[in-house]
């Protein structure tokens, strides 16, 4: 669904991303892992569009997405931190990502039903918790049902209640057949719904397997350790 | 993008600065056309007040909203909408509540106080100010990352404006005096947005007579009615020039 | 010799029989409609020195009417004399004409030979009273006139250009005028003076001429009492005269480019004193002008309160008050020969301690950007620019570049009661 091919990204002399080759599937969930600074977040940008690389391309079904916008339509993102203008409410922001989107009206209201957003569309960005922010971008996310569901650290900041109804989320999505990318600190939260593991270090691509795979090469029952392990025994 | 606007727009203006900038301008003016004995002087004042506040509220205010928005905008940006899109509600949206706000603080007592024609000028020359300020905020907060930078860069922009070119007008007046430089310093003030803004008041006022040959040369070429078209013009000049530059560098800039 | 002697008892007694007879004998010709006698002209010939024409209400066109005599013209309800733009309506050309009450209008244009509504031909003793002129070239039009009245006439013209209109009391070597209460509108120039001497100006009023509401020069030993000059196209301009008298003078909203409250070129020995300057361009601009006392007088409310050129010399300039000009006093050198004391500013900033009302620190009325746009005038484009305000400020604080003499040492703290 997204093809990666042989991007490199400069910031300066900074190398983010070197010559990076990936091929990502629908109805895979797929875990970014890697120390920070790694170039994550540089990858995750330049698949929104956000990032523009130094060199080489990004197909998304096959379409280069350079200059390109409506793919966009298919992606659902959500941010490590959500930052909103301040006296903007949450009602006026769903509102306004509705006309952004051409979309009279919400496609997936789950998550709105379940952090019960509905309850709280007269309260200003300004005034939200952390937690509630990240509901909200949680919500919009998901909101549309897209194809491809990118989440930089999705449950941070979220309370365990929550962070259950998201991972319960992102399953389903996944077997609704999505694309996703999810980076965290926290394996052990995506142990369950991960199926592959893509692993960066200093703009390079280290590893990419599946999970299943990986656990099994490795001998260890989580990822976690298996990354772990791999790292002291240096076959990385 | 409308519905963009609408929303950014809504949230500026509820903003505590921008509010406390309305409130700021109506005292400042409320109470120059009350304690001066005529308003012509109350007017004087406020044209003083609104050349430095106008131009220094609104490159700040913008530089600092359009940092603070850097996340805001990547949001809207992981949805199908153009770059450009984003980057034109957010002027659109500053300078209409800066224009907002000033209409509000300073166009009021000026309806009431001043004769219509100079209110009218004075309420269109310093909303354009606002947006050109507005303008060369969206410059200044693209050529870098760093916000402390954006926001000196403002600053030196502002105080040039301000300042610095008039200065320089001064001295060229003198290191010129012995030619006939008139036409050429009426051109060079006319580079500067608030010294065109300042003098197209001027010209309205009573002490356009005091402006002498120059003045005259300035009204012949500013202020008649093709050169009123010719101000105006310059002055979305001012407005559209920096927007289009920050408008290109955005296009192509990693957020 | 012994003729004289022999007559002298009887030209005695015959002078004394004219003075006393012959006003009697003086008698009234009726002018107008229903009359013996329907045209002025008529009226003249008939008459003989001395003799009253009364005309009557109605409209006369009779061309060019000359006075030769000595006869009191005397209009009834204001009759109208009209010179269809192609006539000098009344040429006086006799000594002791009077005319008074009349509507004279519509007097030609040819510029060379200057046709006025009423013109006095080297003369003595005309009295001019109480006429309406309207739409004229010329108004009242004097030359060599001597010991003549001028007095409450109405006189307006409606011309928009200067080379169109003439003045509105034009006098021209001619000496003793009284010109009282006269209203002038409209003309190029409302009064006029060329080589005109001895006279007194008194309780007119110009206003609305479209180049100078007072014009005058080589006319010494004048006096200019209580007049009214308002709105004039370039204001008062006054060139090489000596001994001139201004005392309550009104100079009022003389706005322009090159408008004067009142410009003064090459005048000594004058005195200067009640006069108000409100609202003009520039109050007072001296130019090579000497010995003149300025006193009493108020200044408010001018682009420039004062301007003395460098070639100004003993002038006396003191308690005046110089209140909300956007410059007080400005001049183009740095040497000053000319002193100011005891003025009133309303911009000095300056405290009383002894409380004697005269500020115990000097006042230097002159603001830095007062200098740099006498020796630079483009430079008043930066007018209410925040650098001239930064620049103004510090030179207050330490001055520099404004000439150190150039000084009130003892200004007042509050303003006198003008």
């Amino acid at each position: 669904m997204i093809e990666i091919k042989n991007i490199t990204k400069n910031f300066g002399k900074l190398k983010a991303l070197n010559g990076l080759n990936l091929e990502l599937n629908k109805g895979e969930c797929i875990a970014l892992i890697g120390p920070n600074g790694c170039g994550k977040t540089t990858l995750i940008k330049s698949i929104l569009g956000m990032v523009l690389p130094s060199s080489g391309e990004i197909l998304f079904n096959g379409k280069s997405i350079k200059n390109d916008n409506d793919y966009r339509s298919q992606i659902g993102y959500m941010p490590q931190i959500g930052r909103y203008p301040e006296n903007m409410t949450i009602g006026q922001v769903l509102d306004m990502i509705k006309g952004i989107r051409k979309s009279s009206e919400f496609l997936d209201h789950d998550l709105y039903e379940q952090f019960q957003i509905a309850k709280m569309l007269d309260k200003k960005m300004r005034t939200l918790s952390g937690g509630t922010t990240q509901k909200v971008s949680a919500t919009l996310a998901f909101l549309f049902k897209p194809q491809v569901l990118i989440l930089d650290e999705p449950t941070a900041g979220l309370d365990p209640i929550a962070a259950e109804i998201l991972k319960a989320k992102i399953i389903e999505a996944k077997e609704r057949g999505c694309l996703i990318l999810i980076t965290s600190h926290l394996l052990s939260e995506l142990e369950d719904i991960v199926s592959q593991i893509i692993f960066m270090q200093e703009g390079n691509l280290i590893l990419h397997k599946n999970a299943e795979e990986l656990k099994a090469t490795t001998g260890q029952q989580t990822i976690a350790r298996s990354i772990v392990h791999l790292l002291k025994t240096e076959t990385l | 993008m409308m519905r963009i606007l609408k929303y950014v727009a809504l949230d500026i203006l509820k903003n505590k600065i921008i509010i406390a900038y309305a409130i700021m301008l109506a005292l400042f003016s409320w109470s120059a056309f009350g304690l001066e004995d005529n308003a012509a002087k109350g007017l004087l004042t406020v044209l003083n007040i609104i050349l430095l506040t106008v131009p220094l509220m609104s490159v700040l205010f913008a530089t600092i909203y359009v940092y603070n928005s850097s996340e805001f905008i990547e949001l809207l940006l992981s949805h199908p909408i153009k770059r450009s899109k984003i980057w034109k509600a957010l002027f659109t949206g500053l300078s209409l509540s800066m224009v907002a706000a000033y209409v509000f603080g300073a166009g009021i007592p000026l309806f009431i106080f001043a004769q219509w024609n100079i209110a009218l000028m004075t309420i269109t020359v310093g909303s354009l100010l606002s947006v050109i300020f507005v303008a060369i905020a969206f410059l200044s907060s693209i050529i870098t990352r760093d916000k402390a930078k954006g926001i000196g860069t403002s600053i030196m922009l502002w105080l040039y404006f301000a300042l610095l070119f008039d200065g320089l007008v001064l001295f060229l007046f003198f290191q010129f005096s012995d030619y006939p430089i008139e036409k050429a310093v009426v051109f060079l003030s006319a580079l500067s947005p608030i010294d065109l803004s300042r003098i197209l008041i001027l010209l309205k006022l009573d002490v356009s007579a005091m402006l002498g040959y120059t003045g005259a040369v300035f009204k012949n070429s500013f202020g008649s009615d093709w050169g009123l078209v010719l101000s105006f013009t310059l002055l979305a000049f001012w407005a559209l020039v920096p927007f289009y530059l920050s408008l290109r560098k955005f296009k192509s800039k990693d957020l | 010799m012994g003729i004289l002697t022999k007559y002298r008892f009887f030209l005695f007694f015959v002078g004394l029989l004219l003075a006393n007879i012959m006003p009697n004998h003086a008698k009234t010709i009726h002018v107008g409609r229903g009359q013996a006698i329907i045209q002025i002209r008529k009226a003249i010939a008939l008459a003989k020195h001395g003799d009253t024409i009364l005309v009557n209400s109605g409209i006369y066109k009779e061309g060019n009417i000359i006075i030769d005599k000595a006869v009191h013209l005397v209009g009834k309800d204001y009759p109208i004399l009209d010179g269809e733009l192609k006539y000098e309506i009344l040429s006086i050309k006799s000594d002791g004409v009077s005319v008074k009450g009349f509507r004279i209008q519509n007097s030609g244009r040819t510029t060379m030979s200057d046709p006025g509504a009423i013109k006095v031909y080297d003369v003595k003793n005309v009295s001019i009273e109480k006429n309406i002129l309207i739409n004229n070239y010329f108004g009242i039009y004097l030359q060599y006139a001597e010991k003549c009245i001028i007095k409450n006439n109405v006189i307006s013209a409606s011309q928009k250009e200067e080379n169109q209109s003439g003045n509105g009391i034009h006098c021209w070597k001619s000496d003793s005028l009284q010109i009282i209460g006269n209203k002038i509108e409209g003309h190029r120039d409302g009064i006029y003076f060329e080589f005109v001497t001895h006279s007194v100006i008194w309780r007119n009023i110009a206003k609305n001429n479209l180049r100078y509401g007072l014009h005058f020069m080589f006319s010494h030993n004048n006096a200019y009492i209580t007049n009214l000059f308002k709105h004039n196209g370039a204001g008062v301009a006054v060139m090489f005269t000596k001994k001139v008298v201004m005392m309550n003078n009104t100079f009022e909203e003389n706005w322009g480019d090159a408008a004067y409250g009142v410009l003064f070129k090459e005048l000594s020995d004058c005195y200067l004193s009640g006069n108000r300057f409100i609202k003009n361009t520039t109050g007072i601009f001296f130019d090579g002008s000497n010995r003149i006392v300025a006193e009493r007088n108020l200044f408010q409310g001018n682009g420039w309160g004062m301007r003395m050129q460098a070639n100004c010399m003993d002038n006396s300039i003191s308690h005046n008050n110089f209140m909300g000009n956007t410059f007080d006093v400005t001049t183009n050198g740095s040497l000053t020969l000319n002193q100011f004391f005891e003025n009133y500013w309303d911009k000095y900033e300056g405290y009383d301690l002894d409380k004697d009302k005269i500020g115990d620190v000097p006042y230097h009325p002159l603001s830095l950007y007062a200098v740099i746009v006498e020796k630079n005038p483009p430079a008043m484009l930066l007018y209410r620019s925040f650098m001239i305000s930064l620049l103004d400020k510090s030179e207050k604080i330490l001055p520099s570049l404004t000439p150190e003499n150039f000084v009130d040492n003892k200004p007042r703290m509050s303003p006198y009661n003008l």
